[in-house]
């Protein structure tokens, strides 16, 4: 008997596919580090503290709404309606800001938290309409999120008042958008959150500012969403669902109830990243996450996430997001005109799901 | 979570085996079951009888009613007359969850595995444990479920090298093993198999019918629809044979010939 079933054992031709297993798992890594060097190389002042830093603050927003994606599309699922989700949710947080301070008036140390948890709770709701839609009316993902898509961005326009942005002109607000949690003087030393009052005689320009506010928000949500999907029921619950609907079923698992918390997930974490664009731009634009809708899946796919649900990493996201900014960034700073970016982001992602297949093809015999 | 762990069934595998000859009380008892759908009666009176330890061969022709039969044992159907006694009390299940919670598991020609995910990983679906990381939050406890799958495994003697690859990339043997390996580690009373060897090669169904024998060594009865003579007459006990959704034989197979029994499912020969 033993010897029959250590025959069971791997055939040698899917042994023998490892190095191929590999370099299709790892390529993102690899493109990535390319593109660093290619980049570093040819870009003056690409390679610096500074640039590399302001790279990984702008993908902030954009690597919020692609941690969310992940989890859905891990779900084999799809949320068309993260943009403007997180452009309704900017809105309302403006608006509401607006409203606290200006109307009631409440001081900035109250009516900023309070608008933030309306804003977060709201921009939440569409989340809870696709989860319904899907999870229990069975709407397939794209039409339900294409529906929402365009109720967010209706919705988004009629409470800005006529499509124009809504500004928020109130003293402070930009400040914790665009402040650091730690600045450096070469003639002050450090300081904390504040940025330091330079002696006459120091250069302004000599001055650093570290970890941008945007930048927290997403590390800490990328820490929180990378331990949900790797170490929690939650997490293995959603790998399930999207890899095989009917096993997670009969295993128990309430594949409605589940479905409803990840377009919620996926809402709310668009809603934070509404609530830091207007923190950072002091305006509310419900256009405001229309390009980064594309960007989110794409950074998903390219992190070797499969549009056929239950493969995909926090990890591989993250990967995919950087890709993306660091094109976008190295292309403006060697001069390129910058439309050739959704030319190159657009070949990545091609090449990202022909990576995704000659995967498929190595792994499934 | 952890009193669970406590209750988990190692023990009851263990423990497991003991003499089957001996209890007196049939696990699964089916008198007179009749399902209809519209005017076709697709099980007609159909008794059956299920003893510890003993595997039944269920054996019929395409529409002879024993997909039907088994899926109103299961839960997935509620029947039209007649009673189903397990282990001694009349059930009624309103779900196949309901069933595979008094016991009652069936093995699907498509598995009902998550392919994306590991050996593990798919054993615990749906139940998974978790242990506290400081404190407040609850994490999946991996290496709890890991050596509790290679134990259920050993206990089967079923070998896979590594236990951490996505089921996907095992034979499809290895893959009816981990289902099997699941079932019985949660503890199944009865185990229902739909043709578990139709889609393996010749070496594989020979080690999914050694785990049947397992099986039935650890007092496990097991129902086996098959289509595949040879495998009835290697594992079986007893054989039911069906036509046109009545029961219209039942041999011991020590007692009868392949001859016999397709007589019965044919029709050529009266019980």
């Amino acid at each position: 008997m033993a010897k029959m079933v250590q025959q069971l054992a791997l055939p040698a031709a899917r042994v023998k596919s490892r190095p191929l297993e590999i370099v299709s798992r790892f390529w993102s890594w690899l493109f990535l580090l390319l593109l660093l060097l290619f980049f570093s190389l040819t870009g003056p002042g690409f390679f610096s503290f500074l640039n590399l830093q302001s790279i990984a603050n702008d993908m902030a927003l954009a690597l919020l709404m692609s941690l969310g994606q992940t989890f859905v599309i891990i779900a084999a699922g799809i949320d068309l309606s993260t943009g403007f989700t997180m452009g309704f949710a900017a809105v309302i947080e403006a608006v509401v800001l607006n409203a606290l301070v200006g109307r009631l008036p409440l001081g900035l140390g109250l009516a900023l938290p309070l608008s933030i948890l309306i804003a977060l709770g709201v921009g939440t709701l569409p989340g809870l309409v696709n989860g319904i839609l899907i999870g229990r009316l069975r709407v397939p993902p794209f039409i339900a999120t294409l529906g929402m898509y365009g109720i967010a961005r209706g919705l988004g326009f009629i409470f800005s008042g006529g499509g124009q942005p809504v500004s928020v002109q109130i003293p402070g607000v930009g400040d914790i958008g665009n402040g650091y949690l730690l600045y450096y003087h070469p003639a002050v030393g450090f300081s904390w959150l504040h940025a330091p009052l330079l002696p006459p005689g120091a250069r302004p320009r000599d001055l650093i500012s570290i970890l941008p506010f945007p930048l927290i928000v997403a590390i800490v949500a990328f820490l929180l969403c990378y331990w949900l999907l790797s170490r929690t029921r939650f997490g293995r619950h959603t790998y399930a669902l999207g890899g095989a609907p009917e096993a997670a079923r009969r295993a128990g698992i309430p594949v409605a109830r589940q479905t409803l918390k990840l377009y919620m997930l996926s809402a709310f974490l668009a809603s934070v990243a509404g609530v830091l664009y207007v923190l950072r731009f002091t305006n509310g634009d419900a256009n405001a996450g229309d390009p980064l809708l594309l960007d989110s899946i794409a950074a998903v796919v390219i992190g070797g996430a499969s549009l056929f649900g239950g493969e995909g990493t926090m990890v591989g996201t993250l990967i995919g997001t950087l890709i993306i900014y660091v094109i976008q960034n190295g292309l403006v700073i060697i001069g390129i005109d910058p439309y050739w970016q959704f030319v190159a982001i657009g070949a990545v992602i091609i090449l990202a799901v022909l990576m995704d297949q000659a995967k498929a093809r190595v792994l499934n015999r | 979570m952890l009193e669970e762990k406590a209750q988990l069934p190692k023990a009851e595998i263990e423990q497991a085996g003991l003499g089957s000859a001996a209890d007196a009380r049939p696990v699964l008892e089916v008198r007179d079951l009749v399902k209809r759908f519209g005017g076709l009666v697709a099980v007609d009176h159909v008794s059956l009888v299920v003893w510890p330890g003993e595997v039944v061969g269920l054996l019929g022709d395409n529409g002879a009613g024993k997909s039907t039969l088994i899926k109103v044992i299961s839960g997935v159907y509620r029947p039209d007359g007649g009673q189903l006694l397990f282990e001694g009390q009349e059930v009624s299940f309103a779900s196949p969850m309901e069933a595979r919670r008094r016991g009652i598991e069936t093995i699907y020609q498509d598995l009902a595995l998550c392919e994306n995910l590991d050996a593990p990983a798919n054993i615990f679906l749906g139940r998974e444990p978790v242990r506290r990381r400081w404190g407040f939050l609850k994490e999946l406890d991996d290496r709890y479920m890991l050596q509790e799958t290679q134990h259920v495994l050993e206990q089967l003697d079923i070998h896979i090298p590594d236990l951490r690859q996505p089921i996907r990339q095992l034979s499809g043997g290895q893959r009816q093993s981990v289902a099997i390996a699941r079932a019985i580690y949660w503890n199944a009373r009865l185990m229902i198999m739909d043709e578990p060897t139709a889609a393996l090669g010749v070496a594989e169904q020979q080690k999914v019918l050694e785990l049947v024998r397992t099986l039935r060594a650890r007092g496990v009865p097991v129902i086996l629809i098959s289509h595949n003579m040879q495998d009835v007459f290697a594992v079986a006990d007893r054989v039911v044979v069906m036509r046109r959704g009545q029961k219209v034989g039942e041999r011991r197979v020590a007692e009868t010939t392949t001859n016999e029994l397709v007589g019965l499912m044919v029709g050529a020969e009266r019980a």
